[in-house]
């Protein structure tokens, strides 16, 4: 591919603003609108306004395959759809030199009457591929996809699985020269995800850039070779995928303080948790982790309520879900309760880990993120020692053991 | 390679032509989505395309021909309202098919860019194909009943084309506003009704109010194709220059509309 001096992206003090309504929503109707001028024909309409995207300058080299993460709302979305022309930015400037294809969601514009050989074509040239690229690549497109055997078929008559694989494959085949993509991967079996990820990283070593939006640490860390870190709008770091997740990991912890104080935090509030403790500050890789909960008690509230803990590892993956449902946990809510929660399995790997809880009954009456950290020791649970390959894969550790004959 | 520069949307900003024809495929394959999807799975399909102008003809026929005994200005009363239903549904389903065009792509909208215009422009393809078909049932009707229209039936693609066109315009304008207030999708259906009756569609202009009739541009339209499909005379020249008119300035009008919502369409959808 013939390569231009110029960067792929260029990113020029880029910024996005949304007007967020005070009271209540904007108007949808002509009506609505018109009596609101009418009452208040001086003022301009009572809104605030929101930096969904703020003073963002950055270049993408071609050949540069570029995470970009940070916490919800830190406006990853927004910025993949500003840079695909989705929406239009309120501030700056950007230069795309080559044409830009989106992979936002799997299957736009997929129209589940239409056969699989109508939705390509159909969904291909709304990706922005002539009909001669798609005539062309037709054949790799239904290979990747495995569905050959179904092409003139209805999608809607098709598996989840094979309309996901027949949606990625098209977007996958595109032959844009920069192409944006968010969290999509996440779909199919392992191994259709494999496949995605292969065929992304080939998209890289093209020559093409790759814009890849996601909280998939592990994903992220195996595309890029290069990422962003998002802060409420702001560009908090461009560089190498390993420093932008320790910028990532801190937001973690920041963001916990935050969530002590239980009125900032969502849920319905009918009934919140004093604290969460953990039984120790560490533990050991093979120990039973003990978490203590204490939690108000509303004496007006009705029915018995439960309580989901979700311990995650520190790129944000929930590792475990305890729900107290399933062993039987209900809560009556007019007395304070005091509730430990035991976790005997499996094994945590060495590292820290932090612990969400949720209170709920019929909706999430308390939701508190970061709730509480803990640390597991760097011991090794098992009786014989290897090298640190024997143990770095997976996400956590099990016990096992392997039985001759 | 081309460079792509975004920056935010100035104050006034122009259709970009140049993209429009780039992504022409996407219209053919909207267009050809519309049709697919309208005859699979249906029983009888084209039928439904024949039936509904014959229908609609056959009963003004009844009401304001035999019933009402108005005038179809000599013409047999059954192939006059039936050419004035192919003009009326060309018009009426342009606006109603573009109008909420938009906000029923929003899924499509909010998640890729493409040149929003297609989408309301699309509609016109299938729209046009049921046209051909139901003119195709106007010229047999024709035979049957023994009418020629002579040489005039050649200027018929402009009189189409110029309707298309107007009802583009408005089609388009409606399709914007609507993504903004919903009040349109219960306005227009309302106003084409209103429009329908209030419109020489079913029975000839009444003779003593032919001033107020002149100044509904529908009235041109609907004697231009009687012009060029029952041989009746010609209508003013003042009336062709002014559908020319109107039809452009409409057009022109409705797109320049369309493209200044066109970029918070996905804000606000």
């Amino acid at each position: 591919m013939q390569q231009s001096p110029e960067p792929a992206i260029r990113v020029i003090g880029l910024g996005k603003t949304y007007r967020i309504g005070l009271s209540g929503d904007r108007p949808t109707t002509a009506v609505e609108a018109a009596l609101r001028k009418m009452r208040n024909p001086v003022r301009k309409g009572s809104h605030t306004l929101f930096d969904a995207l703020d003073d963002l300058t950055f270049d993408v080299p071609w050949g540069e395959a570029m995470g970009i993460i940070g916490r919800n709302g830190a406006g990853k979305s927004t910025l993949l759809k500003v840079l695909t022309r989705i929406t239009a930015p309120s501030r700056g400037r950007i230069e795309l030199n080559g044409r830009i294809g989106s992979l936002l969601e799997v299957g736009t514009g997929f129209h589940p009457e239409l056969t699989g050989r109508e939705n390509i074509y159909l969904n291909g040239s709304l990706l922005g591929m002539t009909r001669k690229e798609i005539q062309r690549r037709f054949d790799e497109i239904v290979d990747f996809a495995g569905v050959a055997t179904f092409l003139d078929t209805p999608v809607k008559r098709y598996s989840s699985g094979m309309y996901v694989r027949l949606a990625f494959s098209v977007a996958a085949h595109l032959e844009t020269e920069i192409l944006a993509i968010d969290e999509v991967l996440a779909v199919g079996d392992a191994e259709f995800q494999a496949k995605s990820l292969a065929k992304m990283r080939d998209v890289a070593k093209d020559g093409r850039t790759v814009l890849f939006v996601s909280h998939q640490a592990q994903t992220v860390a195996a595309l890029c070779t290069s990422a962003v870190f998002l802060d409420r709008g702001h560009l908090a770091y461009h560089g190498p995928v390993a420093g932008a997740f320790d910028l990532y990991r801190d937001s973690f912890e920041k963001f916990s303080l935050e969530q002590k104080d239980s009125s900032t935090r969502p849920g319905t509030g009918e009934l919140r948790a004093r604290s969460v403790e953990m039984g120790a500050d560490h533990f050991e890789p093979a120990g039973e982790k003990t978490i203590h909960i204490s939690l108000d008690a509303n004496p007006e509230m009705v029915g018995k309520y439960f309580v989901s803990c979700h311990i995650n590892d520190l790129n944000g993956s929930v590792l475990i879900q305890c729900d107290s449902r399933v062993v039987g946990g209900w809560y009556d809510p007019t007395r304070t309760q005091e509730v430990t929660l035991t976790v005997r399995t499996p094994w945590l790997k060495p590292g820290r880990y932090t612990v969400d809880l949720y209170v709920c009954k019929n909706g999430i009456l308390d939701s508190w993120e970061g709730a509480v950290g803990f640390e597991v020791l760097p011991h090794n649970p098992y009786p014989e020692l290897a090298g640190d390959e024997a143990l770095t894969r997976g996400l956590v550790l099990g016990d096992f053991h392997y039985k001759n004959g | 390679m081309p460079t792509t520069v975004i920056t935010p949307p100035g104050r006034v900003s122009m259709p970009n032509l140049r993209e429009l024809w780039q992504a022409r495929e996407v219209l053919y394959q909207f267009g050809m989505r519309d049709v697919v999807l309208r005859y699979r799975q249906t029983a009888v399909g084209i039928i439904w395309v024949l039936l509904q102008p014959l229908v609609s003809a056959g009963i003004f026929s009844i009401v304001f021909g035999s019933v009402a005994q108005l005038s179809s200005d000599g013409v047999n009363y059954f192939v006059f309202s039936f050419v004035g239903m192919l003009a009326w549904n060309l018009f009426n389903n342009i606006i109603t098919r573009s109008t909420n065009s938009i906000v029923s792509s929003q899924a499509m909208i909010s998640k890729v860019y493409f040149p929003r215009m297609l989408v309301p422009m699309s509609g016109i393809l299938s729209v046009l194909l049921d046209f051909a078909i139901a003119l195709g049932l106007g010229f047999v009707l024709l035979l049957i009943y023994g009418i020629n229209p002579g040489w005039p039936v050649l200027l018929l693609p402009i009189w189409v084309a110029l309707l298309v066109l107007l009802a583009a315009g408005i089609g388009l304008a409606a399709s914007a506003v609507m993504v903004k207030y919903r009040d349109v999708a219960y306005v227009v259906p309302w106003m084409l009704q209103t429009l329908l009756f209030a419109s020489p569609v079913a029975y000839a202009v009444p003779k003593d109010l032919q001033t107020l009739y002149n100044l509904n541009p529908l009235t041109w339209f609907l004697e231009l194709f009687r012009y060029s499909l029952v041989g009746l005379p010609a209508p003013e020249p003042w009336k062709i220059a002014a559908a020319v008119a109107v039809s452009v300035v409409v057009f022109v009008g409705g797109a320049f509309a369309f493209q200044q919502f066109e970029r918070e369409f996905a804000d606000v959808i």
